[in-house]
């Protein structure tokens, strides 16, 4: 078995461990008396411990076992839950991360890294001594030897621990190696005796190097409980016989042990012997008592040693539980699998190719006239399209886990700050892509930070003004329009417009006479180096960050909004899109050129009728039902070329032959060049091809606001692959990405957003300028009508 | 530079570490693409050069500088080309049967990306000896001087050698590079 692959798994689950016992400790803070949590935390702190042996990281297994022992406390009721306890654990939990980053680095923990151990191992420490005082009303494992009945003439004298180990034959295929336990048991005690039983191994021609042989009898001496030892072999519980017996048991245990292991009898009694366990003696007892109960039932181990009075009924009750627990979990687990980050992603790309070639094929079954290459091709859609949901959601995570990092992020500045914040979760259910939730938590961090630093306002404020003494920063996530929204709200002081201006004005990023809206304003905190506080704290105010986080979003095709109230609280609106590879769009045909919409945000399309046409020639608007639509002319802000007429008899320029036909191909996309042809010389059909002056609208939704986006052509739903813009086009505001459409072609995907503000951004320009735009629309307007290529939908 | 050694190891004609640099060394490597813009002759070295493939299906990208033409589909991966000529702040020639589309690797910050130049026509590749490349001259090429890379000698005729890596720097030709005041002036208000 290859061991760095174990380490990786290691670290791996340890990081994971400590993960939900940074949750559970955050949560135990709020329920001190909820078992669960304290049982969790304690199996993190343990499992941690155990597999750390495994590997030989003593500093780690020293370092747990010391936490581990205090743990046990509170998980009895020795020692209560104080939020005194808890941010030691959480300091505890940190240092295990680093320890484990160490680790994961390949360095030996250094000088500082030993300090800080110690430091809180001495803390640690303060509550086991403490316990000592406090004289616990119940006893806890460590003590679980002493309420033991003994009969002084049956007890043996070795006052070391017998532990009888007959490893399985599978234990090695398992990956456990049998010596690393036995090496981890010295680090907790002394190895007083060790026979090794090598009568399983066969001889040489029939032996199986994967296969485990060997049993051990040990003599063991140590200071820990007996759970401790247990522990040791938690991994090979399953597939070894384990005994373990404490010092100075009853010969009749003995007994009891040389009848339970499968070895000859009288042989297992002299190595009980050579180990150091048993005199000849209490052999000899042992046999004797033996012989005279021939033929006793068949006990299960468990009720034995209750029988015994080795353990008590109520540690095997919690030894029972605690197998059940881990049998749940594993069964909960058993429908996960690992899977490597980089395959997912070349399956997906896969898909994407997939869907391209499904597209193109498509196409040109629709060339044809063959019905069944239709249906077939159309059931191929199906699937593909299936299969381009389900590979997508591989990828989709629930965000509730970024959410519960912030517990402890709201905890520590909280405290670092002095005041008192209270985290609230809701939509943590929300699934999104993996990759935006990694890059989603620096921006999270940052504007939850900045809330409650600025956003929340000391008590005798918030006090005056009728609000709860403590602070709430409210984190929140839903799905919308294909976009996910993440929002961070505070019940703070809110933006201070004034303040905002008054500085912005200062910095000369605005004009004291411009005239701005609430939003306008606020956006203006997305400014780099902007900041309106006095103080700078060490967590925020050096006005650097709140670019950082415009930048970050931005670089994911999302939006930051700010909604704020001043004296009532600010809302941090994050919208990003679901996914970055693959979306449902909506193929736009304008002039030659396609563009490709996301179809969550197209919310229907109409007509522009002539006479509306005419009627906005000054102002981009229609009358939608009765609500004012603004829309923007495609054509016009990407400055599309017109057109050359459809002509028949194809007599296009000569160096242009070839650009022209892809450009026809492209416009009427869905009509082969022969039947556009037949098509214009039909006089009843001509129309098809030149609906003069017919553009369409498509009403897109984003952000609770709607716009019109005029176009020639609707060519339907269309699954678009997103090819990123690159270095080149990055930045390029309007077009979010590039597809490449079944007939090879490439669009670009825009982005509504971009576009929106790119023209009102245009227009307020403008509006400062001449009156261009009304003489370039009226020429777009008389120029339309003379082209003639146009849609047949 | 340790690409000495490199070059000893490597066989000649695969050292393509070595043709990065701008001075001419002895044993490099001297195949060079010469192509037309308009009438002028211009050269690159052929160990950039992906390919060449006939000029069509270029998808316009609005709102980009001119020297942009747009993209194509290079089998699935969408390639940005760009105007040779219009980045040389000279007239675009008409497209025509010998116009071509030349893909090239050029480094950038985030490893070698994918580009396409448009030229009016590629000539040859041949080969230019060591002893007949000369230094940039300081003025007078009428193209920016960091663009060229060498003056290489062919048939007595000095030809300007580009520096891809210049001419098509993601830094410069980019849209962030080009529209960076007014995006900023419209996306922060």
């Amino acid at each position: 078995m290859n061991l760095d692959d174990a380490l990786q798994t290691f670290i791996i689950e340890a990081r994971e461990l400590l993960e939900d016992m940074e949750a559970a400790l955050l949560s135990i803070e709020q329920n001190p008396d909820d078992a669960d949590t304290i049982n969790a935390i304690f199996r993190a702190a343990h499992t941690i411990k155990g597999s750390a042996g495994l590997f030989g990281f003593d500093h780690v297994v020293s370092f747990t076992h010391v936490a581990e022992s205090v743990l046990d406390k509170v998980r009895n009721g020795a020692i209560p839950v104080t939020s005194e306890l808890v941010a030691i654990f959480l300091a505890v939990s940190d240092h295990l991360g680093n320890l484990i980053s160490g680790i994961a680095a390949g360095n030996e923990p250094d000088a500082a890294m030993q300090a800080l151990a110690d430091e809180l191992v001495a803390k640690l420490g303060s509550y086991l001594g403490q316990n000592a005082q406090a004289n616990s009303p119940l006893p806890v494992a460590t003590e679980a030897e002493t309420p033991l009945e003994r009969e002084n003439s049956g007890g043996v004298d070795s006052d070391s621990w017998h532990i009888s180990l007959r490893f399985g034959p599978d234990v090695l295929r398992n990956g456990m190696d049998p010596l690393s336990f036995i090496r981890y048991l010295s680090t907790f005690g002394k190895i007083v005796g060790i026979f090794t039983l090598a009568d399983q191994v066969p001889t040489l021609s029939e032996l199986d190097p994967e296969k485990s042989y060997f049993g051990f009898e040990i003599a063991f001496q140590t200071d820990a409980d007996k759970e401790t030892i247990e522990g040791a072999f938690e991994f090979v519980r399953d597939d070894a016989l384990i005994r373990i017996l404490p010092p100075h048991s009853l010969i009749s245990e003995y007994q009891r042990l040389i009848e339970a292991l499968p070895q000859e009898e009288l042989r297992l009694g002299e190595i009980l012997v050579r180990c150091g366990t048993l005199t000849q003696h209490e052999l000899d007892v042992a046999l004797n008592r033996q012989a005279d109960h021939p033929s006793g039932p068949a006990h299960p181990l468990g009720e034995v040693l209750v029988d015994q009075k080795v353990v008590q009924p109520k540690v095997v009750e919690a030894a029972l539980d605690k197998q059940k627990q881990v049998k749940d979990a594993k069964g909960a687990e058993s429908g996960l699998i690992r899977v490597n980050a980089d395959n997912l992603d070349d399956h997906i790309n896969l898909i994407g190719e997939l869907i391209i070639a499904s597209a193109g094929a498509n196409l040109i079954a629709q060339q044809t006239a063959n019905p069944e290459l239709h249906e077939a091709v159309a059931r191929l859609s199906r699937l593909v399209e299936e299969v381009r949901d389900s590979a997508l959601t591989l990828r989709m995570v629930q965000i509730g886990a970024t959410f519960k990092r912030f517990q402890r992020v709201v905890r520590d500045v909280s405290a670092d700050l002095g005041k008192d914040i209270r985290l609230e979760i809701s939509g943590g259910d929300t699934d999104l892509d993996k990759t935006v939730v990694e890059k989603i938590g620096d921006p999270l961090t940052h504007l939850v930070r900045n809330s409650m630093d600025h956003g929340i306002e000391p008590v005798e404020v918030r006090l005056a003004r009728g609000k709860p003494a403590y602070g709430t920063v409210h984190l929140n996530a839903y799905h919308d329009s294909g976009s996910i929204v993440i929002e961070v709200v505070d019940d703070g002081g809110g933006l201070k417009r004034d303040r905002i201006l008054a500085k912005a004005v200062e910095r000369g990023l605005i004009k004291p006479e411009q005239q701005l809206s609430d939003q306008e304003i606020h956006q203006l905190i997305f400014m780099p180096g902007f900041s309106t506080v006095e103080q700078v704290s060490n967590l925020s105010g050096r006005g650097v960050g709140m670019d950082v986080v415009y930048r970050n979003i931005t670089a994911l095709r999302g939006t930051v909004d700010v909604d704020s109230t001043e004296g009532v609280g600010t809302t941090m609106r994050i919208r990003l899109p679901l996914t970055l590879a693959i979306i449902d769009g909506f193929l736009v045909g304008v002039s030659a050129s396609s563009f490709v919409v996301p179809l969550d945000m197209v919310v229907e399309c109409v007509e522009l009728p002539p006479e509306q046409t005419g009627d906005s020639q000054g102002h981009d608007h229609l009358n939608l039902r009765g609500e004012v639509l603004p829309f923007i002319r495609l054509k016009e802000i990407f400055d599309v070329p017109e057109l050359a007429p459809f002509s028949p008899d194809g007599d296009e320029e000569d160096d242009d032959t070839e650009a022209g036909t892809s450009r026809l191909s492209g416009a009427t996309g869905l009509l082969t060049e022969e039947g556009a042809a037949a098509l214009a010389k039909d006089p009843e059909l001509a129309f098809l091809l030149n609906p003069v002056s017919r553009e369409n609208v498509v009403v897109v939704q984003y952000a609770g606001r709607r716009a019109g986006l005029v176009v020639d052509k609707l060519m339907g739903e269309f699954q678009t692959v997103i090819r990123p813009l690159g270095e080149v086009f990055n930045g390029l505001e309007g077009i979010s990405g590039f597809t490449i459409l079944g007939n090879g072609n490439v669009a670009l995907i825009l982005d509504v957003p971009g576009l929106v503000r790119r023209v009102a951004g245009n227009e307020s320009r403008r509006n400062g300028g001449s009156g261009i735009s009304l003489q370039s629309a009226k020429d777009d307007g008389a120029g339309r009508k003379l082209i003639g290529v146009g849609g047949a939908q | 530079m340790s690409s000495n050694a490199l070059q000893q190891a490597t066989p000649r004609g695969q050292n393509s570490v070595a043709t990065r640099s701008s001075e001419p060394e002895p044993d490099e490597q001297h195949q060079y693409l010469t192509f037309l813009l308009g009438d002028e002759m211009f050269a690159i070295g052929i160990l950039s050069i992906r390919e060449i493939i006939e000029y069509g299906f270029v998808t316009d990208v609005p709102m980009t500088p001119p020297f942009i033409r747009g993209v194509i589909n290079l089998r699935g991966a969408v390639v940005p080309v760009l105007d040779l000529a219009a980045r040389f702040g000279r007239q675009a020639r008409e497209n025509s049967k010998r116009t071509c589309i030349v893909i090239v690797d050029i480094e950038g910050a985030n490893g070698s990306q994918q580009m396409g130049v448009v030229v009016d026509a590629v000539n040859e590749v041949l080969e230019i000896a060591g002893c007949d490349i000369e230094p940039p001259p300081e003025f007078g090429a009428r193209i920016r001087n960091d663009f060229i890379k060498n003056m290489g000698k062919i048939d007595g005729k000095f030809v300007i050698i580009l520096d891809l890596n210049r001419v098509l720097s993601v830094e410069e030709v980019g849209v962030i590079a080009n529209v960076a005041n007014s995006a900023a002036a419209v996306s922060s208000v």
